[in-house]
């Protein structure tokens, strides 16, 4: 018998396109991993929550601690600080939310809603990145007293709010609480 | 002018068994030894040589460091500094590979301006320039991760600014950028991940390369007058012609190299990254390399919402913009003359190109502060309208000097022209009667 007789054209269809089919699904299903592998991986994500004694920050002064591999501020802020945040008018602000993880999303960029709250006004903890490029602002420089970032010249004001400069957002305030009077837990 | 007909013939009993199995000899013989190049090649067209010399060298010197160093943040600036002090020639290995970059970028502009001058990047040349692009992006990229691996200041905190250009992207910007750095920071996973790709990427330039090369000898080489070769006599053979003149050139360049590695070897430099590198403090001014220092101009040029983009995603789009529009610049570029030299005006704003290219790296390597904004602002606006303004509308507008007949014909003229000893340098045996 001869196989060129007659050709199954069905079969040959379901041929093609099953192994089309395999090859795609296949070719997905190895990249994923490839992919997946870059991302930060267990141990880095573990190491996300800190404690921090801040029994020794007096007002006025700063203490930058490494959490996710990151500076974060914590200022004890002078009442002449909180004084100039409170003052300025919101409509002045070039991003008007107060990016704090503790609050809602649309929570606006009032100082109390920058600072670690009521009764806490004096604190403030935040994200030491700059927001346009990711650069660690100096403390307690720039146009409006707060923070400058001497990378492409950024500055935030007594709260972290960005003033002028490229940088789109405030520094971020990271989720945190205070676990006694003078201890701070970051993540 | 790559006509397909091979003038190999071997003549060893072993050459042409070599020849009827893997004609290898045959391809190199053609391709580097019989192949017709213009007769008029000036010293701008010495340069692809030297970038297949330096890319070799790269690799060469890269290899060997590779066997000291140590990807790990905790040894990575000790194991540089070993390089550097204990490993037997280490230093020199080293300042070869770093001012080695420096040396390989100073070759391509000079190579990319030529083609802009000369105007290679037209028809039937598109896919060669567009391969020489990849190329250039390539080797940023190799430059770049290059640059993190020594974990200096510099290193940590170029690496930090350029994975945040990823983060203007919205909505998936952080994600990308996690996915680069293999955390929420610059750390040992992006060490890691940069050195290995700062291993590979050669390589993948090195297959560009190929394809470019072999681009360039299907549709064959420009040269200054930009009239293709139209006969025989518009041609010499590559060897010994063109080899001997790339090789002079080679040497040269390769003295202006050597200057830079013996007496200053950290010029191009800088100092911020022999300090290692410290996640919780920014040096007070960042510059990247000087290569990248025009492209970092244009970035820190935009401080302004454009609609709803803001000012940050504009300036990464700028930036990105700025390379993207090489890709297709065959195809902005209107004019029917190629060669420059027979545009007056495009010649002048050709020059006032590359002034204002020098210009906006000078800036790049300024703060981003006072007279210096404006500037890039208004450097990088010409930038733009070279590429988007000038090459369309030149095109249509501009009446080019009259072209030669043939490559032939400008040489003759130009010798007739000139004074005596002109004809003699030429060393073409045939001229056309």
């Amino acid at each position: 018998m001869s196989a060129n007789d007659t050709i199954d054209q069905n079969r040959r269809d379901f041929l093609y396109i099953a192994t089309g089919m395999a090859g795609a699904v296949g070719a997905a299903a190895v990249a994923w991993p490839f992919i997946d592998q870059m991302r930060p991986d267990a141990s880095t994500l573990a190491a996300s929550s800190i404690e921090v004694d801040v029994a020794s920050v007096t007002p006025g002064m700063s203490l930058t601690v490494k959490w996710r591999g990151k500076p974060v501020f914590i200022r004890n802020r002078t009442p002449e600080e909180i004084k100039a945040a409170q003052d300025v008018p919101l409509a002045e602000l070039k991003d008007p939310v107060a990016r704090n993880a503790n609050l809602a999303n649309d929570a606006e960029a009032t100082d109390i809603d920058r600072s670690a709250g009521e009764g806490k006004e004096n604190w403030l903890v935040m994200v030491g990145v700059c927001t346009h490029l990711g650069c660690v602002p100096l403390g307690q420089q720039g146009d409006f007293g707060g923070w400058f970032c001497p990378c492409h010249g950024s500055h935030y004001d007594t709260a972290g709010r960005i003033r002028r400069g490229p940088a789109p957002e405030n520094l971020p305030v990271p989720a945190f609480q205070f676990i006694s009077d003078t201890k701070i837990r970051i993540g | 002018m790559s006509g397909g007909h091979s003038t190999y013939t071997p003549t060893t009993g072993f050459g042409k068994w070599f020849d009827a199995r893997m004609p290898l000899p045959r391809l190199i013989h053609d391709s580097f030894v019989s192949y017709p190049v213009p007769r008029n090649l000036n010293y701008a067209y010495t340069f692809g040589g030297i970038l297949s010399i330096m890319l070799v060298a790269q690799i060469l010197t890269g290899v060997v460091l590779a066997m000291h160093y140590a990807a790990d943040t905790t040894l990575a600036f000790g194991s540089v500094e070993k390089i550097m002090r204990d490993v037997n020639s280490g230093w020199l290995l080293r300042y070869l590979h770093s001012n080695g970059a420096s040396m390989f970028f100073i070759a391509v502009y000079i190579h990319i301006f030529r083609g802009l001058y000369y105007g290679s990047y037209k028809a039937p040349r598109e896919l060669l320039w567009i391969l020489g692009c990849i190329i250039y992006l390539l080797m940023m990229a190799t430059g770049f991760m290059g640059y993190v691996l020594p974990w200096g200041q510099m290193s940590g905190w170029g690496a930090t600014v350029i994975t945040g250009f990823f983060t203007a992207i919205p909505l998936v910007g952080t994600w990308i950028q996690e996915l680069l750095l293999g955390g929420f920071s610059v750390d040992n996973p992006t060490l890691n991940r940069f050195f290995a790709l700062h291993y590979l990427l050669p390589f993948m330039i090195a297959g560009v390369v190929v394809l470019h090369v072999w681009a360039l000898h299907v549709v064959g080489q420009t040269n200054p007058t930009g009239i293709e070769v139209k006969s025989k006599t518009d041609t010499v053979a590559f060897t010994p012609y063109a080899t001997l003149k790339d090789a002079f050139a080679m040497i040269l360049f390769l003295a202006f190299f050597a200057y830079f590695v013996f007496y200053i070897p950290n010029y191009l430099g800088h100092p911020d990254n022999y300090t290692q590198f410290d996640s919780l403090k920014t040096p007070a001014h960042i510059v990247p390399e000087w290569y990248f220092l025009p492209f970092y101009a244009i970035l820190r040029a935009i401080t302004f919402n454009i609609g709803p983009i803001d000012s940050k995603l504009g300036g990464v789009l700028a930036m990105f913009g700025a390379i993207a529009v090489l890709f297709v610049v065959p195809w902005l570029d209107t004019s029917k003359v190629k060669s420059a030299r027979y545009r007056p005006s495009y010649r002048v704003f050709y020059w006032l190109f590359a002034i204002n290219a020098i210009f906006l790296g000078w800036l790049g390597s300024k703060p981003a502060e006072g007279w210096y904004i404006p500037a890039m602002q208004i450097s990088t606006l010409y930038y733009f309208a070279f590429f988007l303004v000038v090459m369309p509308v030149l095109g249509l507008i501009e009446t080019p000097r009259k072209t030669p007949n043939s490559i032939t014909e400008a040489v003759l003229e130009k010798n007739r022209g000139g004074s005596g000893h002109l004809a003699g340098a030429t060393a073409v045996p045939e001229t056309k009667g």
